[in-house]
């Protein structure tokens, strides 16, 4: 099997937050123990809900900030051991889409200067015509070069954003939650946009959402993720989830047609502070499923082909 | 009827962003109100709830009959018998809704003891029962709890709670999960619907998701640009939607089973206020226009009940 463009191992991230003259420090694992890879010309979901460390993990691929511990391989190197001179020109490779356009852009740039960047930062300026194909590849007009962010509506700004992404021609993207802040017509649109790219181009993508539907529509493989740690992966997106959580995921997505209204069993219960995690599987207290096991002890990922890490699978 | 809206036309300064908009809602009903952003969801809102001069708004034609008054042409000092206790609004971000120096339990005490005269006690007592039935766990406690110390979800709770607590006859809801995670905007519809048939509520849901208004509603409005594009039953709607915006709304939602490549959106962008286009103003994103469509469409009224306007509604099996 060909070496994948993105092997993670064992990431972990640990933040530390309070601390003072009297107070201790806490600290809690907003990562825990990831490993996942993606192929080149793959793209990968990676699925769950607020607090459970998908923007975190989509911040260390790319080494914007550092792992913990657990390694990143890139196209065979390892990123952890680089240098941040060769990180840096590395870093022409990958790039990343932010979720929100309007603070992602810096308002005192011209759409231009914004393009302009990500050749600065390595030390050049970008080729005559550049920002202009670059503008045309994401469906804008190169009139739009000298406009200010706050001149654009968000599906346009978001445009720029994967302008942005797309400057030095990079082999990978990380897309964390590209449309979750845009109405669900500019959301198709980007979408439609990032396909036709990734078709064009030969991208590979990384692909952050908290919405499975959107994730099971656009990604070949799907990695739910719970309290910083994967629950399951997906090995096709319509393949039938094993994982409570999925199911309960999928359970809340809810379809435009009224004929499929769905009884739904919410789920009860808080998510665990991510500070204070139970002994055993972070989603026995919300899991309809959950027995003494489950309290005891966390299940670990397994299963080969379709792993899933639950002590009471479907 | 409990609310019937007629031709209402709202004005802000020299713009008028809402033109000619009629809907009803009765008692037990969900109605949804759904648009992208900029379609006039919101002015809808606040034209019902008679909070239009807050952002220096007016009615400028046309009703709004909440059980046989016409709040349109109420003085600011009759409306408040109204506002709060039979009107309840629920805003969409919980954060901004609540006030973050007050324990959460004493704002929601305050909407019984303002509206139904009751004593510290007693609207307690009624506090307590409400979070229960919003399924919060241990209700006493959390009553005691500040908002910075709930989730997103348990505030939006709260929320609605402070809006069920004068027992209002209405509820006007405006995207009340869209800054929720997806298994908590599935909980929190779940307990509006829940709530609304037993209690004879009506509930009018604003959103721009097509998933949640088919989930939900009984009926939907389609607003596009501040005109009413199509009004029907969900069930007919979603199965033959007649306007061709409606179509496109429903399309941007990914589902089971769809192929790849076929979740395009809406081309091009909602208009401001200030651009409308003449004559139909969804004709420059509408792959069905024409010359016709220069002229603005009369609203037909459908053997169903509903209403669409548009001078080439898709046609159904049973026209």
């Amino acid at each position: 099997m060909a070496e994948p463009l993105i092997r993670a191992e064992a990431l972990e991230k640990r933040f530390q937050t309070g601390g003072g003259l009297l107070k201790k420090p806490r600290a809690m694992l907003a990562v825990r123990g990831v490993s996942l890879s993606v192929a080149r010309c793959e793209v990968v979901g990676v699925v769950g809900e607020s607090g459970c460390g998908k923007s975190t993990l989509a911040r260390l691929i790319p080494r914007l900030i550092e792992p913990t511990s657990g390694r990143i391989h890139f196209d065979g190197q390892d990123l952890t051991a680089l240098s941040n001179a060769d990180m840096r020109r590395l870093r022409r490779r990958m790039a990343m889409v932010f979720q929100d356009p309007y603070s992602s852009l810096d308002p005192r740039f011209t759409v231009a200067e914004v393009l302009a960047e990500p050749f600065r930062v390595q030390g050049e300026a970008p080729p005559a015509g550049r920002v202009a194909a670059l503008l045309d590849q994401v469906g804008l007009s190169a009139k739009m070069a000298d406009s200010f962010p706050h001149q654009l509506s968000g599906g346009q700004r978001q445009r720029v954003g994967i302008a942005r992404a797309l400057a030095q021609a990079p082999d990978f993207i990380v897309l964390d939650e590209p449309t979750a802040s845009l109405d669900v017509s500019i959301q198709a649109q980007i979408i439609a946009l990032l396909s036709a790219l990734r078709q064009r181009l030969g991208l590979t993508y990384l692909f952050i959402s908290h919405d499975l539907g959107l994730v099971r529509y656009f990604c070949d493989r799907v990695v739910v993720m719970y309290l910083g740690a994967v629950v399951e992966v997906l090995p096709r997106a319509d393949a039938a989830p094993r994982h409570p959580y999925t199911r309960a995921l999928m359970d809340s997505t809810l379809a435009p047609d009224p004929r499929q209204r769905k009884v739904l069993r919410a789920l009860e219960g808080e998510i665990p502070s991510a500070f204070d995690l139970p002994k055993g599987c972070a989603f026995a207290v919300r899991c309809p499923r959950a027995s003494d096991a489950c309290r005891a002890a966390r299940p670990v990922l397994e299963g080969g082909e379709h792993p899933v890490a639950c002590f009471h699978p479907f | 009827m409990l609310l019937s809206v007629e031709n209402l036309t709202v004005r802000i300064g020299k713009v008028e962003p809402l033109s000619g908009l009629s809907f009803t809602l009765d008692r037990g009903e969900i109605l949804g109100l759904v648009g992208e952003s900029g379609s006039g969801k919101s002015l809808t809102a606040m034209a019902v709830t008679g909070l239009l001069p807050l952002i220096g708004g007016r009615i400028a034609t046309g009703s709004v009959v909440f059980d046989g008054t016409d709040l349109a042409v109420l003085p600011e000092a009759r409306l408040r018998p109204y506002r709060g206790k039979r009107i309840a609004l629920v805003t969409q971000n919980p954060m901004t809704a609540l006030d973050p120096v007050q324990r959460v339990g004493d704002q929601v005490d305050i909407m019984a003891r303002l509206h139904l005269g009751m004593d510290a006690t007693a609207a307690r007592a009624r506090t307590v029962e409400l979070l229960t039935r919003l399924r919060i766990p241990e209700s006493r406690t959390v009553c005691d709890a500040y908002p910075h110390q709930l989730s997103g979800g348990m505030k939006q709770r709260i929320v609605i709670a402070m809006a069920l607590a004068a027992e209002p006859d209405l509820i006007v809801a405006d995207e009340p999960t869209t800054a929720l995670d997806v298994t908590v905007q599935a909980q929190i519809i779940h307990i509006l619907g829940e709530l609304v048939r037993e209690r004879g509520l009506a509930l009018m849901l604003i959103t721009h998701d097509m998933g949640v208004v088919a989930q939900v509603c009984d009926r939907v409005a389609v607003l596009y640009a501040g005109r009413l594009a199509e009004t029907r039953e969900a069930g007919p709607l979603f199965a033959q939607p007649r306007h061709p915006y409606t179509r496109a709304l429903i399309d941007c939602i990914p589902r089971e089973g769809m192929a790849p490549g076929s979740l395009t959106g809406i081309p091009g962008l909602v208009p401001s206020v200030a651009q409308y286009p003449v004559g139909c103003r969804f004709h420059p994103r509408c792959l069905q226009a024409d010359a016709a469509c220069q002229h603005v469409p009369e609203a037909r009224q459908q053997a169903d009940g509903g209403s669409v306007s548009c001078h080439h509604p898709m046609e159904t099996d049973h026209g």
